[in-house]
């Protein structure tokens, strides 16, 4: 009770509260106990600093309130309302500095990384580089090569008395109407050669450029007439993918090829030919070009230099549109009977080549003087 | 053509204007000073209002966040506070230097401490030695925290009465309504107790403080 009392009479006597008479008796007070003289100073002391205090603590709570009266006027922006494109600016400016050093440690490890393997591995590389570019070296002397080949069987152009050109043809008529490309008959005569080695004279009745096929007749007495042929022309278009064969003459005897049949249009999207895929060389052009049951689908006439195994056959109703314009111009034809029945189907393959190779000819072509 | 070019010039420049309006912002300062020493919630919105987007900026340009830039600011203008309040007081430079310089301090200081990096690229703005300022503001704020401490220990109602009479300057008839003391003596011998406690608990560590 005391010491409240002391206390009480001491805030009284800083806040000056005392009369005259209280103050002087205090005073006295004071001088005389130390000790009280000592807590005088101290709560002064602590007056002050309780007011610093109460002061602080009332600014920062006004502080406080014009921060959020400010804020809900949006006279300043916060936090709260951030967008989430100001958070990512946000964010980059915060680690942006991680960020370059992240990015300078990533890029550092990398050009290490690619100088290793440059420094390490120069020579293998080199060699297997070497070795490829030998080997398109060597591709492209052979493409040219075969290049030139075909450019040769296209460009017989006579220039002796008796140069030929050749390729390969087949009857369209037992009676000896032989169908062929127009780029293989160069000259102004032919002579066809049978799969036995038989020679006959044969004659140019019809060429069209247009559709690259040419017609020849075999004006020989040794020829005998066949009694029918072993296949049919087809007149409509045959599937992708049809499996197909071929036979014909790329050299002295007769060669069979077997493929597919892989684009219904030819090179360059030309809709009167079909993109096989099938082995070819000069010669096989003219030969004809069948389906599993013994149909001819067309005319085998080019093939891509410089890709493999791409072949390019003139369509088979082209040889009806052929015959029926070669027709108007020449009587000859007009008894010419085109088989539209095969008797190859359900045959074995060995059974089909035996029977379409009497039918399909070597033939050369040569000028008369 | 020249004479226009020069009364362009003197519209937006006139020579005599520039003191004028110098001294009439200085007038405006200084007012916004007093208002901030009497904790007037208009001169402290209206300081609030000029210079808090600058430091705002100043923080988020410096790998800190809203709140970040909230608390430096908000510490700033209590330095700033404390400063006004002492009558020897003379700002030498305008207000928005001074809070920016010690944002600046701040903050900078905030991130060495928190080991994040600044890039530091307003190193050219101008800004006023703060050192002592600010070391004078730490001292009041380590004060500020042991009597917070103490508050804080105190207990109910020991708290809420000396808040009441030393925050709210409430008087001891009032406090003895709110607390529902029989009379305004009974409130005081109350305060009085809860003093003492105070009191202990505050030099208690305060002189170890000192």
């Amino acid at each position: 009770m005391d010491d409240i009392q002391l206390l009480a009479n001491i805030e009284n006597y800083l806040a000056g509260e005392m009369s005259p008479t209280e103050v002087a008796v205090f005073e006295a007070l004071r001088k005389k106990t130390p000790e009280i003289d000592q807590m005088v100073v101290e709560h002064k002391l602590f007056q002050h600093q309780i007011a610093d205090y109460a002061a602080t603590q009332n600014i920062k709570h006004t502080l406080h309130e014009v921060h959020a009266r400010l804020l809900e006027n949006g006279d300043v922006n916060e936090g709260g309302e951030l967008s989430a494109k100001a958070q990512v600016v946000q964010l980059w400016n915060r680690y942006k500095r991680v960020t370059a050093i992240a990015a300078s440690v990533g890029g550092v490890i990398a050009l290490v990384i690619s100088g290793l393997v440059a420094y390490f591995s120069p020579v293998v590389n080199g060699n297997q580089i070497q070795q490829l570019s030998k080997d398109i070296e060597i591709i492209k002397r052979n493409q040219q090569y075969q290049g030139s080949l075909i450019n040769e069987v296209k460009s017989k152009i006579p220039n002796g008395v008796t140069v030929i050109s050749g390729g390969s043809g087949f009857l369209i008529d037992a009676k000896g109407f032989i169908i062929t490309n127009a780029h293989v008959l160069k000259g102004t005569a032919a002579i066809v050669v049978d799969s036995k080695g038989r020679e006959y004279n044969a004659s140019i009745v019809h060429i069209d450029t247009k559709k690259d096929l040419a017609i020849l007749k075999i004006e020989d007495e040794d020829f005998e007439p066949l009694k029918s042929l072993p296949y049919s022309i087809g007149k409509s278009n045959a599937d992708l993918g049809d499996e197909i064969f071929t036979l014909g003459y790329p050299r002295n005897d007769i060669v069979y090829g077997v493929g597919y049949l892989a684009s219904k249009t030819g090179f360059n999207g030309d809709s009167l030919s079909y993109q096989i895929q099938i082995s070819a060389n000069p010669g096989n052009s003219g030969g004809p070009v069948l389906n599993n049951n013994g149909e001819v689908i067309g005319v085998l006439s080019t093939r891509q230099a410089q890709a493999d195994g791409v072949a390019f056959a003139v369509k088979s109703k082209n040889i009806f549109e052929c015959v029926n314009e070669a027709k108007d111009s020449n009587t000859i034809l007009e008894n010419i009977k085109i088989p539209t029945h095969s008797n190859l189907k359900g045959l074995q393959r060995k059974q089909q080549i035996s029977k379409v190779a009497d039918c399909v000819f070597n033939v050369k072509a040569f000028s008369k003087k | 053509m020249k004479n226009i070019f020069w009364s362009i010039l003197g519209y937006f420049y006139p020579p005599h204007s520039i003191n004028c309006s110098k001294v009439k912002a200085e007038q405006n300062e200084q007012a916004l000073l007093k208002g901030l020493a009497n904790n007037e919630s208009k001169a402290i919105e209206t300081i609030y209002k000029d210079n808090f987007s600058m430091v705002q900026a100043f923080v988020l340009n410096n790998n800190g966040s809203y709140d970040d830039a909230r608390d430096v600011f908000q510490e700033a203008i209590i330095a700033l506070y404390e400063k006004a309040q002492s009558e020897s007081f003379v700002l030498t430079c305008q207000i928005k230097t001074y809070v920016y310089s010690i944002c600046r301090r701040l903050w900078l200081k905030k991130l060495q401490q928190l080991g994040r990096f600044s890039n530091q690229v307003d190193n050219l703005d101008e800004t006023v030695p703060v050192e002592e300022d600010l070391e004078i503001h730490e001292k009041r704020n380590a004060e500020f925290a042991i009597m917070d401490r103490a508050m804080k220990s105190l207990g109910e109602p020991c708290k809420s009465l000396l808040e009441g009479y030393y925050l709210k300057k409430m008087g001891m008839q009032e406090l003895a309504a709110e607390f529902g003391y029989t009379n305004a003596d009974n409130a005081k011998n109350q305060k009085y107790k809860c003093l003492m406690r105070l009191k202990k608990l505050f030099f208690s560590q305060y002189n170890i403080g000192e």
